[in-house]
């Protein structure tokens, strides 16, 4: 098993590896994604209360999901950091820290437009809503502290470290709407029991938050192949890869 | 595994439990301030500052609105069902504003208990569903004498 | 269909402008980080390349030097 574990971590062999998975990621969530945004813009009902703009939820609640699953990778690949000083995991974290600040930032802002109409105000420092806001100022230090130090190896452990401090904020995200008195709802989507809306509504969810993810999956391939070549341009695989094209 | 990674893991470990229970302990003791709004049970028993800004939030009870017919001002009750406590406001309510539906008022409690209000925000539960299929439930559950809105989620509040 | 017409699907009952704006950010975001992405590793793999060029040329310069600066013999006729 640990064998397994430290062959993972080998930049080339993840490098031939993705490179083999990617074009089915990126195929399977554009087809996911836009069969769930189309479904749920022009064929789903509306809602009975909100009308038409529920339709956000579309977006929301996908953007709003993996922007936290995003950093909960994170925060794993942090543990891997500081205890097996594993490249790979540093690569990760600093490939996929701006696709979370996008999310985050994605999260928020169509959280606000769907609150215009329906609560009244685009804005209102509740739990969940400020918890969120944390969220994004989070992708943001980490993004940054990885810039501010040049060193490698200590720039890894740094933004190691603040990921996981970080990590509370997740079951804060989460449980907010229990634990306090927000504006914001309850959870749509729960894995114990099923979800409050009819299958014409939570499928095409459904399918978009797949579909998403999927995309990350790829997004996050992409950008951790470009940091690996960046970094191990030394190395003789990536002078073959790059003059060759093969690995 | 490694000795010295076992030390490492053990050191990450103890550090996301400080503080978690940190972390833990401060929003607990900050819980009131983490709450949105006063609910109606813990304006009537006194809980809730007279005349400072604070946000009471509830279910609009049904049949409570008045509506003055020559300006904005409105008048409800707002209940979680245990306690209910009047609200007064002058203003645009929001669409999703209904007898039954929940809102989060802004504005200061009054010296004889009232709520005078200077912004109304809707507050809406996690449950989508079709038109239609509101309206067979509303059907319902108007044969056995309930209100679908309380039937379905009364426990928000 | 949840909408009679086209133009029914573009206003969403008057939250059209809220709906589209959403939507029209998400791709636009999306988008550009996604393309962002692919152009930086083809950066990445561009500056490497010419890397690996600029040492060659610089290795053959240092193996065979030009002939203009050589001091090798040169026979030239004593007629």
């Amino acid at each position: 098993m640990w064998q397994f574990f430290h062959k993972l971590g080998s930049p080339k062999w993840f490098f031939g590896i993705s490179t083999r998975f990617m074009p089915w990621l990126l195929a399977g969530g554009i087809v996911l994604l836009m069969a769930g945004i189309i479904w749920g813009l022009a064929f789903a009902p509306k809602d009975y209360l909100q009308g038409n703009s529920y339709r956000i939820i579309f977006i929301h609640v996908p953007t709003a999901f993996i922007a936290q699953s995003i950093y909960i990778m994170m925060a794993s690949a942090a543990i891997v950091t500081l205890v097996w000083r594993m490249k790979l995991a540093d690569v990760f974290v600093k490939a996929v820290a701006p696709v979370g600040l996008a999310l985050t930032f994605l999260a928020l802002f169509t959280g606000a437009v769907w609150g215009k109409p329906t609560w009244g105000t685009w804005w209102i420092w509740d739990a969940r809503l400020t918890s969120m806001l944390i969220l994004l100022f989070l992708y943001g230090g980490v993004i940054a502290l990885d810039r501010a130090i040049n060193d490698e190896k200590s720039a890894a452990r740094a933004v190691a470290v603040l990921v996981l401090v970080g990590v509370v904020n997740i079951p804060i995200i989460k449980y907010s709407v229990e634990w306090w008195n927000t504006l914001h709802q309850p959870a749509t989507f729960k894995l114990t029991e099923k979800p409050s809306m009819p299958a014409e509504m939570w499928v095409p969810l459904l399918l978009s938050v797949l579909g998403l993810y999927l995309i990350f999956g790829w997004l996050a391939c992409i950008r951790m192949q470009t940091e690996i070549l960046s970094r191990e341009q030394r190395t003789r695989w990536v002078r073959e890869f790059v003059l060759k094209g093969r690995v | 595994m490694h000795p010295i990674r076992k030390k490492r893991l053990t050191i990450v470990l103890f550090l996301l439990a400080g503080l978690s229970v940190a972390v833990a302990l401060t929003t607990y003791a900050l819980r009131q301030n983490i709450n949105l709004f006063y609910d109606p049970t813990q304006i009537s028993a006194g809980e809730a500052p007279v005349d400072v800004r604070i946000r009471a939030g509830g279910m609009v009870k049904e049949g409570s609105v008045i509506r003055d017919p020559d300006s904005l001002k409105v008048e409800f009750l707002v209940t979680d069902y245990s306690a209910s406590v009047p609200v007064e406001y002058v203003g645009i309510l929001p669409d999703l504003f209904a007898e039954g539906q929940g809102i989060v008022a802004m504005g200061r409690l009054n010296t004889e208990g009232r709520f005078v209000a200077d912004q109304v925000l809707a507050k809406h539960d996690e449950n989508y569903m079709p038109p239609e299929v509101a309206g067979a439930l509303e059907k319902a559950s108007k044969a056995e004498g309930k209100s679908v809105t309380g039937s379905v989620k009364p426990a928000s509040y | 269909m949840a909408f009679d017409s086209f133009s029914a699907f573009i206003a969403m009952e008057g939250h059209g402008p809220y709906v589209w704006a959403c939507y029209a950010v998400f791709f636009i975001l999306m988008i550009a980080t996604m393309a962002g992405s692919v152009r930086s590793r083809k950066a990445v793999i561009e500056s490497c390349r010419r890397g690996y060029e600029f040492e060659a040329d610089r290795s053959k310069v240092a193996a065979s030097p030009a002939p203009s600066a050589s001091f090798t013999r040169v026979n030239v006729s004593q007629d």
